[in-house]
Parts: structure tokens; C-alpha cells; sequence
């Protein structure tokens, strides 16, 4: 266990070296000088230079990616080109904001699309298979961006202008001041991820609830005499779960990582709205942040996920 | 009176392609406390047969009637049938492993048919499945309560299954294949105890098979089907002995068990029909050796002869090709020291495994095996699941190398071949696997598959590649025009020959078959065994036969290798290794397997009714 585990971090390791060096020369060879970004087109050639010097820009790749590394290491990610603060903080400031977005959105569309999944696969070709099979469609079909927006129109701008408020544009209230707040802020943008990520549930526990009822041992546990209840929920169900914790725990990983689209339309400031903010202001110290901040959310879910296997599967054990 | 009683049973499946005719007017009355047999091969109905009747097949249309415990089981509302199922009706199936959960431990699984059934504390239901452990033979039952399926061997996982479907002493047992999925010892001791469990209880058996031989041992009545119709039915002695129907009687004759090895098999020719029409006539008339003219054009009438033996069928005195034919004993004497086409000197192969979170550990597959194959000759690996034998001849055939010992194919060490060599090697030793579902490539036309070895060694290729396929395909009883259909389009035995012919093509100095009959229904496999024996006799091919199956091995081949736990415990000629087995375990394996009752001079029964088809 011990060396199963001291084996799967080093890896992990390895991977986030790869990755930040990949990040770092990116940039390095992409177009755009730093230097220009903060001076403005005003500046001389000269104050360019020292500007650059100060950054460290003006020396050997190898030797600003060596230097950027030998402080990685201590947790410092250097300092923004925008406004001089500290990489790290900024970016951890963001966690919050996006971590109650995934999480919260998660639960409910498991909520919606895991049951939606189980009704379509025990009633296949019905009706009720059809309405399910067209939420699918729906869902993968609507951008998030209209779905956002429209539900801004609906929840939101219609309500207020009848002269109250249902749910708040947008902003994000800290869970630990006040959690009503925090939820009725986040609920917009909860469904709206919810939304289109239920319907990606739904067809993968469609697809392997219908898998899973065609198995040998699930006909055992009909000819057991157990209700129709039992044999859906505790042994197909039991079964279906471990794709459903792989493709969850991946989910997860990547969104943590920003859900760009979703906090650019409710306004919240999480970490996708910084990756955006950044990359459109050029600020080279904060998109590796977040690119190597995504990796390590990676390369933990990775982790949790081959442990979630050995717990589920007692094959594997 | 009967435990249960099927009238006119009728059971047909909406399918994409039309409806499956599965069961087809099918009557039987079950004695209680009898053992009931039903035979037939795959496609014939008999396990779509009970799971209509368990309300497992939930999109069946059911017609007819079944009496059990004075309800009609057809038509029963849901509710009513799930109380019936694991209360008074146990089942029991095919491969216990794939019918166990893998997720839950066996006590929770067999704990969960009492919650099921009955108001009952976890701890009382605890000590009950212990007990019921305990009675089918698991050892230390209380601590093996708690470990998973995968824990078990396929026969202690049998004896899970059997537990399970006796805990709530069901009146009647609905075993489907129990002993297909296993080896031939474990067999032995599974079908005793169901017999023990059987008198023990008083519980009513249905047994499903296919394997005749099992059936005629503990059979009481037997009904055999065939393409969903109920051909024959009586008691299993009378039925064994001197078949009524001609198919039963097929069967028999297709069975290596009855002959003289190395003589040719019977088998029925033909395939089985499509479930999807309806014939006019016979369903078997097309397959039958004895068809009369209006066989394919009448549906036959059933006959009841003397010893109360019915069959449905037009031949009034009942099938009369019954005995297999003479052998004509062709004294197969070959050279007494042929050419060595493989030798195997000292083979060893130890493989590193490592649990999830233990240590690595080494594990011997095999312990030093030594063989040789002379030309001309078949020999046979016999032995069980995981003895060895598979991977034996893997690395004879240069898949894997072996961890020391040399093997030698034409006097060429296979271990020291370099690559362009090893090339060359691989035209003199080819494999025919078992599966001839799994083994094919869905997606490529057989004229592809059979050509590829002309392909991948360069040796012919266009029109000449295409003359040489279509020669092979003729060579093992395919139709050359079939060359552009893909594998999905055969039926078993066909796919089997076309790994024959793909085999064939090089010319190859041994052909490795891996229980190349196991997955095929018996008239197929007699089909397919005298394709192999009569390639033999015209190429001159050398086979390394590996089988769990003694009468098929006994039938093919010269010397007979016995595997046990990766090493050869005995190693002799094939009739000498029958009739005087040295090792205690040849000898557990040839008492193991049940042979069928020699057939009888054709019996004086006398035709009692005839009931004409409505």
C-alpha cells in the first residue's frame, strides 16, 4: 500500500515536471513581450530593458526556467507581471470560488443524471427510455454559454423585472459568512454545469446499467426471488459505480482546474476567470499557476481514484 | 401427481431480426423428488425453456400451461412469482462465477435469499448460511462467510451457488449446465452432491445439459430438445439405451465416447435450423438420416411406444441406425520411432505475481516438462484448468518464451533464434484456438483471414493468394464462394475450420490445437474431429491436441500426456494409458468422467399410440 502509494506520488511528480517545463518554453517561444505589457507603447527601448531586467526575462531560458523551478520548490510561484503581488495567493484566493462551483454542481448532476441513466436502461426502447434519451440530447447539445444566459434571462431578469429578486445575477458570498447567501448565489450557476454535465451521466449510466443488467449474476439475483428495487439499485447499481468514479473523479480534476465559461457568464471570480484575466493580460507567472495548479488537482484525482477502485473492487485488493 | 407439469408450452422472443420460435409446444410431467433431465444442444430451448417459466425473460411471450404447487405458473402476478422464486424454486447455473456478484461476499449473497423470504436477524441468518455452507462441503464455512467469489475455486464456487439455492429447502431445483463451466473431477463431485442434497432434502431436480453422458448416470426421466421441440421424452434408462428418435439417436452416435478410437465419427450433418421460421414439416427432417418423404412436409406425429418412450416423429418403429458403425479396425501402426518434429527438454517457467498491497511472489506454472512429437503423430495434453497445458503450448509454439529448458522444433533451438529466423519458424507451428467466436476478427472477410499467412510472409499474394485461400476452404468443407462473408455469418463448427484452413495454409510442420472442440455442440465436434483426423491421414499433420475432454482425446490421439500442476505425471500410448493407468491422479481423472451406457440390441418395443399434430 505504502510503496503503491510512494510510487503513484513520484509519478504524479514526474508529470508535473513535465508539464511545467512544457509551460514554461510555451510561452517562452509564443509571441509578445512582457516588458511592452507593463510599460505600455509609450516606453523607450531603454526603460524596456531595465524593465525586462528586473523581470529576469533578459536571460537564458534554461536559467529562468532553472531559477523558476529552485522557488517552485519552496511553494513561491514568483510575482504577477500585472500588479507586482505574489503568484500563489492570488491564485489560492480563487479556490474557493471554484470549488463551490464543482462540488455543489457535482452533487446535483449526479442527482439528476445518474437516476435519469438507471430509468433509461431499465426501461429501454419505452418511453420513458425516449424522454431520457432526449434529455441527453438536449443537454450535450445546448452550449453552456446559452444555457447560462438563458437562464439569467429566465430566473433573473424576468423575476426582477416583475419587481423581485429570485436569484442574483451573479457574485459569489464565502460559505463561512453566511451559507444561505452562498448557496442562493451559487444555484444559477450550479444547474447551469449541472445541466450539461447530467446529461454526459446519464448516457454513461445508461450505457453501463445496460452492460451490468445483462450479466450472469444479475439473473442470480432475480431467480433469488429479491424485489425488481433490490436487483436494480443494489446489484446493478453496485457494479455500475466504479466507471461512474473514474469518469467523476476526472470531471472533478479538470473543472477544479476552471470552469471558464460558467464563472465568465455568473461573474465569479475563480480560478477560470484568473486563467482568462491572465492570458488576456499576458501574465506568464499566473497561467503557469494555473496550468500546474490543474496538474496537481490531476495527478491527486488520479490518486483518490485508483484508491476509490481498491475499495470498491475487491478483486483488485 | 406431478411437482410440476408444462401443457403445451410455447414460449417465442421479439428480436430485431423477427421472433425467435424458442420452445414450441413442449408437455413433460416431473415425479416428485425425481431427477428430470433436459438434453439438447445450444439453440435447442432448454435453458430459454426455464427461465420463461421462473419469469426471467421478461419480454418472452409465454403460452401454454405449467402446474407447480397447484398454481399455473404462466400468467402468476410478478409478485407472486418473485415469493416463489428462491422460496420454492431454487436455481442453479452455468458458470459460477460469472453468477455470483462480484462485489459482495458470498455469506451476504446467500444471507440476502433468507431477507428475502423470511423476517430473520443478521445473526440468525449468519448461523444459517454457515450451517448450509458447511452441508455443501466448504471448509471452515464461518470464516469463509466473509470472502469474495473471486476467493473461491470454480468448483467450491459451485457449492456456493448450490448453497444458495437450497438454503430455503425449495421444492424443486432448476440446474442449468452446473457442471459445464467446470473440470472433469470437480464435475464428478458436484453432480454428487447435488444427488446427496437431492435425497437429503427431497428437493425435485431439473438438470440441463448437454452432456448425454451425465444425464444417462443420474437421470430418472430425460426429455430431449432439439431447435425448441420436445423430440424425444421418457424414462433415461429406456431413452439411453435405445433411442426412439433419430436424433437422440445422432447424438449417441456422434459421441467419440462410443467408438473405437482413431475409427470415424457419425456425426449428423447439417447445422441446426433457424429458430426464426416456422418449417412445415419435422425440424430436424433436413439433418435426419432416416428422413422419409413426407418428414419436411408434415409435422410429425408423436408416438408412445410400450416402455412409455414417446417421440415425436414419423418412423413408426422408432430410429433403427442405433449402433454406431463397425469400426473397421485399421491398425494404425506407425513407425516406431518417427522423426522429431518438437522437443520440449526440461521446460520451466516461473512467472513473478505481486498483490495489490503484498509482496511480489513466484509462482511455478511449469515444473519441468519434457515432450517430444514425432511426425505423423497426434499427441494429447490432458490435465485441468490451470495445469499447465495452455501455456505449454504457447511456448512451444514460440508465444512465450519459456524462463529455462530448451524447445526444439526441426532440430532448431527456438530459444536461440534471431528474429528473421524466428520468422521463419512461425510458418512450421500454428494454433487453433478454442473459441471460434473470440479467436476470429469480426471485421475482416474470411478470404482475409485465411490469407493473411500468405501476407505477413510474403508468399503469395493477388489472384494466387486468392486460388491458394479458396483451395484451403475446399480442403476443409467451406464453400470457396463463401470467401468474402465475414466470420459473423458462420455458424461454430464452420468458424472452426476457418482456423483450420488459416492453420493449414503454411504447410506447417505442427499444428497446436487448443481445445479446438470444446466450445462445439457434440454433432458439430464429431464434424470438426473427423475434419482433423482425415487432414491427418491426406497432409500427414502432426497435432499437439490439448483437451479437458478424455473421449475426445482418446479418439484422436497416439500418446496421451496427463498434466498435473505444471508437470507431466504420466506419459504413455493412448490405449495402454485407458486400460492400465499408473497414476493415481490419470486414474481420478479417468473414473471422473462418465461415459454413456453401451448401446442395446435394438429393444422389441411396441408402438402404443399415435397422436397426430393438430
Amino acid at each position: 500500500m505504502i510503496r503503491f502509494l510512494a510510487h503513484r506520488i513520484g509519478f504524479g511528480a514526474g508529470v508535473l515536471l513535465v508539464l511545467s517545463a512544457f509551460v514554461f518554453f510555451l510561452f517562452f517561444v509564443a509571441p509578445g513581450d512582457p516588458a511592452r505589457m507593463i510599460a505600455g507603447d509609450k516606453a523607450t527601448e531603454s526603460q524596456l530593458a531595465q524593465i525586462r531586467k528586473n523581470l529576469g526575462v533578459d536571460r537564458p531560458i534554461i536559467v529562468q526556467y532553472g531559477a523558476f523551478m529552485q522557488k517552485a520548490l519552496t511553494g513561491d510561484l514568483g510575482f504577477s507581471y500585472r500588479n507586482q503581488q505574489p503568484v500563489a495567493p492570488i491564485i489560492l484566493r480563487r479556490i474557493p470560488v471554484t470549488l463551490s462551483l464543482v462540488l455543489g454542481g457535482a452533487l446535483l448532476w449526479l442527482a439528476i443524471g445518474v437516476p435519469i441513466g438507471i430509468m433509461s436502461a431499465r426501461y429501454v426502447g419505452s418511453l420513458r427510455d425516449r424522454l431520457g434519451q432526449a434529455f441527453i440530447l438536449v443537454g450535450l447539445s445546448f452550449p453552456t454559454f446559452v444555457l447560462g444566459m438563458m437562464s439569467l434571462y429566465l430566473l433573473y431578469f424576468l423575476p426582477k423585472q416583475s419587481g423581485f429578486t429570485l436569484f442574483p445575477a451573479g457574485g459569489y458570498k464565502a460559505l463561512s459568512s453566511n451559507p444561505v447567501l452562498w448557496a442562493w448565489h451559487l444555484a444559477l450557476p450550479w444547474m447551469t454545469l449541472a445541466l450539461t454535465m447530467a446529461a454526459i451521466y446519464a448516457r454513461l449510466t445508461r450505457g453501463q446499467m445496460l452492460d451490468v443488467m445483462g450479466e450472469d449474476y444479475i439473473r442470480t439475483a432475480r431467480a433469488k426471488g429479491l424485489s425488481e428495487r433490490r436487483v436494480v439499485w443494489k446489484h446493478g447499481m453496485r457494479a455500475a459505480l466504479t466507471p461512474l468514479v473514474t469518469q467523476l473523479g476526472a470531471d472533478i480534476a479538470l473543472m477544479l482546474g476552471g470552469v471558464i465559461v460558467i464563472e465568465q457568464v455568473y461573474g465569479l471570480q475563480g480560478v477560470g476567470a484568473l486563467a482568462v484575466q491572465a492570458v488576456a493580460n499576458q501574465d506568464r507567472p499566473i497561467i503557469i499557476g494555473v496550468v500546474l495548479l490543474g496538474g496537481v488537482f490531476i495527478v491527486i484525482a488520479n490518486i483518490v481514484v485508483d484508491l476509490l477502485y481498491v475499495l470498491l473492487d475487491p478483486r483488485v485488493r | 401427481m406431478a411437482i410440476l407439469e408444462a401443457k403445451g408450452l410455447t414460449v417465442d422472443i421479439p428480436t430485431e431480426d423477427g421472433t425467435v420460435h424458442a420452445v414450441r409446444n413442449v408437455s413433460f410431467s416431473i415425479k416428485p423428488g425425481s431427477l428430470f433431465g433436459i438434453a439438447g444442444e445450444s439453440g435447442s430451448g432448454k435453458s430459454v425453456l426455464t427461465q420463461a417459466v421462473m419469469g426471467l425473460l421478461p419480454n418472452a411471450d409465454i403460452g401454454g400451461e405449467v402446474w407447480f404447487e397447484g398454481r399455473n405458473l404462466i400468467g402468476l402476478p410478478q409478485e407472486e412469482m418473485r415469493r416463489l422464486r428462491g422460496g420454492r424454486i431454487g436455481m442453479i447455473f452455468q458458470d459460477p462465477l460469472s453468477s455470483l456478484h462480484p462485489f459482495y461476499t458470498i455469506g451476504a449473497q446467500i444471507a440476502e435469499v433468507l431477507h428475502a423470504h423470511e423476517k430473520i436477524s443478521p445473526a440468525e441468518a449468519r448461523a444459517r448460511v454457515v450451517d448450509m455452507l458447511g452441508k455443501v462441503g466448504i471448509p471452515s464455512p464461518a470464516e469463509r462467510f466473509d470472502d469474495y467469489p473471486h476467493q473461491f475455486s470454480g468448483g467450491m464456487r459451485q457449492r456456493v451457488m448450490i448453497a444458495m439455492a437450497l438454503i430455503l429447502k425449495p421444492a424443486l431445483v432448476i440446474a442449468d449446465e452446473p457442471t459445464t463451466a467446470l473440470d472433469v473431477t470437480v464435475q464428478a463431485q458436484i453432480v454428487a452432491l447435488l444427488d446427496t442434497m437431492r435425497r437429503e432434502f427431497g428437493t425435485t431436480v431439473i438438470l440441463i445439459t448437454h452432456d448425454l453422458g451425465l444425464l444417462s448416470s443420474v437421470a430418472d426421466d430425460v426429455m430431449v430438445m432439439y431447435a425448441g421441440n420436445r423430440l424425444e421424452y421418457g424414462g433415461a434408462a429406456d431413452v439411453f439405451r435405445a433411442p426412439a428418435h433419430p436424433y437422440t439417436a445422432g447424438l449417441l452416435r456422434s459421441t467419440p465416447a462410443n467408438y473405437r478410437p482413431g475409427t470415424e465419427l457419425a456425426p449428423i450433418g447439417g447445422r441446426p435450423p433457424s429458430l426464426l421460421a416456422t418449417p412445415a414439416g419435422c425440424v430436424f427432417a433436413p439433418r435426419c438420416a432416416e428422413a422419409l418423404p413426407r418428414c419436411s412436409s408434415e409435422p410429425p406425429p408423436l408416438r408412445r411406444y410400450s416402455d412409455g418412450v414417446e417421440a415425436l416423429c414419423w418412423l413408426e418403429e422408432g430410429a433403427s441406425m442405433v449402433r454406431p458403425v463397425a469400426p473397421a479396425a485399421v491398425a494404425a501402426t506407425k513407425s516406431a520411432a518417427p522423426e522429431p518434429v518438437a522437443e520440449v527438454e526440461d521446460v520451466r517457467l516461473t512467472y513473478q505475481v505481486g498483490s495489490f498491497f503484498g509482496p511480489k511472489r513466484s509462482l511455478d506454472v511449469l515444473k519441468g516438462i519434457d515432450l517430444t512429437v514425432g511426425r505423423g503423430e497426434t499427441v494429447g495434453l490432458v490435465g485441468e484448468s490451470g495445469c499447465g497445458k495452455s501455456t505449454l503450448a504457447r511456448i512451444v509454439a514460440g508465444l512465450v518464451p519459456a524462463t529455462s529448458g530448451r524447445v526444439r522444433v526441426l532440430g532448431r533451438d527456438m530459444g536461440t533464434l534471431d528474429a528473421r529466423q524466428w520468422r521463419e519458424m512461425r510458418q512450421q507451428v500454428q494454433l487453433v484456438f478454442q473459441d471460434p467466436f473470440g479467436s476470429l476478427n469480426p471485421r475482416r472477410r474470411v478470404g482475409a483471414i485465411i490469407g493473411d499467412p500468405f501476407r505477413l510472409h510474403g508468399i503469395a499474394s493477388g489472384e494466387e493468394r486468392r486460388q491458394k485461400v479458396r483451395h484451403l476452404m475446399e480442403l476443409v468443407g467451406l464453400n470457396p464462394e463463401h470467401y468474402n462473408r465475414f466470420p459473423a455469418e458462420f455458424s461454430g463448427g464452420q468458424r472452426q475450420r476457418i482456423g483450420i484452413a488459416r492453420a493449414l495454409a503454411l504447410n506447417p510442420a505442427l499444428i497446436i490445437c487448443d481445445e479446438p472442440v470444446s466450445a462445439l455442440d457434440v454433432s458439430i465436434q464429431a464434424q470438426v474431429l473427423n475434419l482433423l483426423r482425415e487432414l491427418q491421414r491426406d497432409l500427414g499433420l502432426t497435432y499437439l491436441f490439448i483437451s479437458h475432454d478424455l473421449s475426445v482425446v482418446r479418439h484422436v490421439c497416439d500418446r496421451i500426456a496427463v498434466m498435473q500442476d505444471g508437470r507431466i505425471v504420466e506419459m504413455e500410448a493412448t490405449e495402454r494409458l485407458f486400460s492400465d493407468p499408473q497414476h493415481d491422479y490419470t486414474r481420478t481423472l479417468l473414473s471422473a468422467s462418465k461415459t454413456l451406457p453401451a448401446f442395446a440390441e435394438r429393444e422389441r418395443r411396441s408402438l402404443v399410440e399415435t397422436r397426430v399434430a393438430s
